[in-house]
């Protein structure tokens, strides 16, 4: 950023990585959600195979990362509702 | 058990509190009031989910009952748009905001140059999308009614006079009903309807509500506790992760698509959108409200499974699980979540749809049809209204015989994945749109007919079941016998789960031919532009593109709007503007600000394509497009050449008629010049002419004379001959050397030697002597020039001086001199010198100083300066000095620089 300052202050410093944090959410989602394809499936058994993942277990670690998504992109909002509603200029994406 | 009367009776109720709840939400958004219900982020994030419906709310549990987790994907996919809403939704719900834009249609037709075509493209593609989504909600409404029909589960519901195909028809009145009273009130403000956002948000926590008490009844009532719960999951014959990793991320993605392109989504998403704040806010609350929805969906398959009959229909275990256990409060309240969703997914997919339709098709058509444009008389808003109205008839009607023609069959599950399928093909043109200015209206054309094409051949039509659409042939041998059109093995690649296959061919061939066409092809002046406010749309708002309505009438372009958008709003609209411009009136000045902001709010109730196009025929021809404005730019810069070019023409005109006038002047002289030149000549050869006539007659008539008059008359005449053939001589001498007929003969020789031998020629014989004083200094320098011109100019000085210097003792003195330019020789004398005045004519022909005796004819000065002139030299007069004083210049060129010479200075 040519414009800016090239260091911020300590609470502008962080009020920037929390907006980094609301970017990079998405992608730990996709991440962790795209953990079950590393899963054995029970349909290619026979001998050797692993064990297919119980259901419960699929269960709870769907809905945990769901859980703790939902609950990061709260605190997240908690933190960053006033600095997120106007239009950032250091948004990477806003020029061509 | 419940009566079917009873569950009617009950519906109807429900309908019922929610008309007085929208009706009473319209009245406070008419009034101002309630605004903080209203507009509050809650409100926002519930009407988000329409995205769930009845294939949600029955079709999840038959998902999970035949296929385990994979039912998960359709959530997954829509809470990482959410939770990734700094990405993606920002930038939509902005340019929503700033383009006020009333669909999906109307907002890829906006950024690719308010394209009509790919409006109507756009708008055919969701309604084909979208229609099996509405018969699955007809559907599943209907299938719950039957459940409560039917004493028996999953009895022959004819037995009971219980008609599917009445009740859906029935079903599909009611919600056409709702929607025409709802949807189509008003036709302004963004395309907000208040109303029907707050009956979708009680809906909403309607089927959360049902569905949480369902889970929690299964959970702790049937299964006995969350432990237990999961045993019996574990224990179940989908007790096991049993999804394919293709379809796993297939669907997710496929989900994610969807819900950015479902006309549904977008209109409660971007449409109603009040506060860009909001979706901040619903960026963890929907993602919260989807996974209390997915919850207990395993649960209650699981279970249900368990407990109910083999043979009964998964779908519905959300249903026939309470009433088998004779819970008949909760599986009212049950059925109420069921049939919330699917109203509330009908009524806002009917209004985005019919929207889209009214917008981009029959408003063009009827636009097209009068020729007389917008000004004419005749109420557009009626019409828009009546063609929205008219429009959610025919597509809930579209949605009624697609559930009639599909006779009811098929999962839930299959028919939403198709209708994803379908909308998601807008993903690649959408997204494209608002990230990459090299986006072309062609490449979303091809992009878009691709994808929808292979959609429609592999996941479409192979839906309605072999030798249904396609034959069986095509299935096992491709399209016309071509082994790689085979709908589920396209290209010859088999072994793909059919979703998966039919959603990565479809969505990538899309985006590939999206993106090839647009690298090759150019987008025209518009179509850059609003790429350019799309892409960056969150660095500022300003609009560029405008108007310049000079010649639009700001009363026609009144009477249309008050058509548009009501005579009221109208009339607020341009008092505004006419008090923002500083008017005391009610009409503002058509300054092309205030036309595009008029088109921004017709845009809001008719769409931007057709709100442009009747600006367009109001402002008539001076709609600045930017190919008009381009073309204007051409013809002014032509014009400016062409004037400048007129400029430069006059110019060298006026240049050539003064150098003619001078050339006019110069001869009128020459001819003065030659007048006096001859009357000075005939008058200096008239006067020796005379005495040698009168003195030759003497001598011929005067018979005896002395011998000494003889002699002395003979001499005078002889003395007058030589005088006659000096001047002749010096004519002769100064025509050659003025006509530059001359011919310089160039030589080398000293200064000091061309001095002496003028010095030798005019001193001999003189009657008295002279004195002349050479002073030293630069009397070597050799001189290379024709001498014996120079030689004669010397003569004449020196003789001039001789002549007309009447000092006592005359005396000259030259002083040759080297300068910059040359060399300088001065002859300065000590007599009285040359009268100021007559400086300027001493060297004009026959010109004489006043007072001269002597024969001169007054050629000498004259012929000096001609041959100065041409030996590149001068020679001028000097003033300010004692005497009479000359002053000769030669050029650098007319010394001799060669070495040679060099040494011989040196010598």
């Amino acid at each position: 950023m040519p414009d800016g300052p090239l260091f911020l202050e300590r609470q502008s410093y962080r009020q920037r990585r929390l907006m980094d944090a609301v970017r990079l959410l998405p992608v730990l989602g996709l991440m962790l959600w795209m953990v079950p394809l590393a899963w054995p499936l029970a349909q290619s058994g026979g001998e050797g195979a692993q064990d297919p993942v119980p259901m419960s277990v699929a269960l709870k670690y769907l809905f945990g990362v769901w859980g703790a998504l939902v609950l990061t992109s709260w605190l997240l909002w908690r933190r960053t509702a006033t600095v997120a509603a106007p239009a950032d200029p250091a948004d990477p994406h806003a020029s061509d | 058990m419940v009566a079917l009367n009873q569950l009617v009776l009950v519906c109807l109720a429900y309908v019922v509190f929610l008309f007085g709840v929208a009706f009473l939400a319209e009245r406070a958004a008419l009034r101002g009031r309630g605004g903080a219900l209203l507009r509050s982020p809650i409100v926002y994030t519930l009407s988000l989910s329409i995205y769930c419906t009845a294939w949600t709310f029955y079709g999840a549990v038959g998902y999970a009952a035949r296929s385990g987790l994979e039912y998960l994907t359709i959530y997954l996919g829509p809470s990482l748009v959410m939770i990734g809403w700094w990405w993606g939704l920002r930038r939509l719900v902005r340019i929503g905001r700033s383009q006020r834009v009333t669909s999906i249609a109307d907002l890829i037709s906006s950024r690719y140059g308010k394209s009509n075509v790919l409006a109507i493209a756009v708008t055919l593609m969701a309604v084909i999308g979208v229609t099996p989504y509405i018969a699955l909600q007809l559907q599943s409404v209907v299938l719950s009614l039957s459940i409560f029909a039917a004493p028996e589960m999953g009895a022959n519901q004819s037995e009971s006079g219980f008609s599917a195909a009445k009740a859906a028809f029935w079903v599909a009145a009611g919600l056409a009903v709702f929607t025409v009273l709802f949807g189509t009130r008003n036709l302004n403000v963004n395309e907000r309807h208040h109303g029907v956002v707050i009956a979708v948000a009680v809906e909403a926590v309607v089927k959360l509500v049902a569905l949480l008490a369902v889970g929690i009844f299964v959970v702790w009532g049937l299964a006995g506790g969350m432990g237990q719960t999961l045993e019996r999951i574990d224990a179940a014959e989908i007790g096991a992760w049993d999804v394919q990793g293709s379809r796993w991320v297939a669907l997710t993605m496929l989900s994610a698509a969807a819900f950015l392109c479902l006309p549904r989504m977008f209109q409660v998403m971007v449409v109603e959108n009040d506060d860009e704040r909001h979706l901040q806010i619903a960026s963890w609350a929907f993602p919260a409200y989807l996974m209390l929805m997915s919850l207990f969906v395993v649960p209650i398959a699981v279970v249900g499974l368990d407990i109910l009959p083999a043979g009964s229909n998964p779908d519905l275990f959300v249903l026939s699980l309470p009433l088998s256990q004779n819970q008949n409060g909760l599986a009212m309240l049950s059925f109420l979540g069921g049939f919330s969703s699917a109203t509330s997914m009908v009524i806002v997919a009917t209004l985005a749809l019919s929207t889209m339709v009214s917008n981009h098709i029959v408003m063009p058509v009827w636009l097209a049809v009068r020729q007389g444009g917008a000004t004419q008389s005749g109420d557009v808003r009626s019409v828009v209204i009546r063609a929205r109205r008219l429009s959610i008839l025919f597509i809930i009607s579209l949605g009624f015989f697609y559930y009639r023609a599909s006779g009811g069959s098929g999962a839930l599950a299959a028919i939403g994945t198709i209708s994803f399928g379908g909308v998601a093909q807008f993903l690649p043109a959408l997204m494209g749109g608002i990230f990459w200015r090299g986006a072309t209206r062609l490449g979303a054309l091809c992009g878009l007919g691709t994808g929808f094409a292979l959609w429609f051949f592999t996941m479409l039509l192979p839906s309605f079941g072999v030798d249904a659409a396609l034959s069986k042939e095509v299935f096992e041998q491709g399209l016309m016998g071509l082994s790689w059109l085979r709908p589920h093995a396209l290209f010859g690649i088999e072994g793909l789960d059919p979703t998966v296959h039919a959603v990565v061919w479809s969505l990538a061939l899309n985006t590939l031919v999206f993106l090839f066409v647009s690298i090759f092809t150019f987008p025209d002046p518009i179509e850059r532009l609003q790429g350019a406010q799309f892409v960056n749309v969150l660095e500022h708002g300003a609009p560029t593109r405008g108007w310049t309505a000079s010649v639009a009438g700001s009363e026609d372009l009144m009477i249309m709007s008050q058509r548009i958008l009501g005579a009221s709003e109208a009339q607020a609209f341009f008092r505004a503007e006419a008090k923002a411009q500083g008017l005391a009136g009610h009409l503002p000045e058509p300054t092309p600000t205030f036309v595009q902001g008029l088109e921004r709010e017709l845009a809001a109730s008719v769409g931007a394509a057709t709100a442009h196009a009747m600006v367009s025929q109001i402002v008539g021809g001076t709609s600045v497009s930017v190919q008009d404005l381009l073309a204007v730019a051409d013809e002014s810069a032509q014009m400016l050449e062409y004037s400048s070019q007129l400029e430069l023409k006059s110019r060298e005109l006026s240049e050539t008629a003064a150098q003619l006038r001078a050339a006019n002047e110069k001869l009128t002289q020459l001819s003065l010049q030659k007048d006096a030149f001859l009357s000075q000549i005939s008058h200096e050869l008239r006067t020796p002419m005379t005495s040698i006539r009168s003195f030759s007659e003497i001598l011929r008539d005067a018979g005896a004379m002395e011998e000494a008059d003889k002699t002395r008359y003979a001499s005078i005449i002889h003395s007058e001959t030589i005088r006659l053939t000096r001047l002749l001589d010096d004519l002769l001498d100064l025509s050659v050397l003025e006509n530059g007929q001359v011919s310089l003969h160039l030589g080398q020789e000293p200064l000091y030697s061309v001095l002496d031998r003028a010095l030798t020629t005019s001193l001999a014989g003189a009657e008295r002597a002279m004195q002349v004083e050479i002073t030293p200094g630069a009397e070597n320098v050799v001189l290379n020039t024709d001498l014996d011109r120079l030689v004669q100019v010397f003569i004449n000085l020196i003789s001039n001086a001789q002549k007309y210097c009447h000092a006592d003792i005359p005396k000259l003195i030259i002083t040759p001199q080297i300068t910059e330019r040359g060399l300088s020789i001065d002859f300065v004398d000590n007599g009285e010198g040359i009268a100021t005045d007559e400086h300027a004519v001493i060297f004009e022909k026959f010109y004489r100083v006043t007072g001269a005796q002597g024969d001169g004819a007054g050629l000498g000065l004259a012929i000096c300066q001609e041959i100065m002139a041409r030996l590149g030299g001068q020679i001028a007069y000097l003033k300010g000095r004692s005497g009479a004083a000359f002053r000769v210049s030669l050029p650098n060129a007319a010394l001799d620089n060669s070495p040679r010479a060099k040494a011989t200075v040196a010598s």
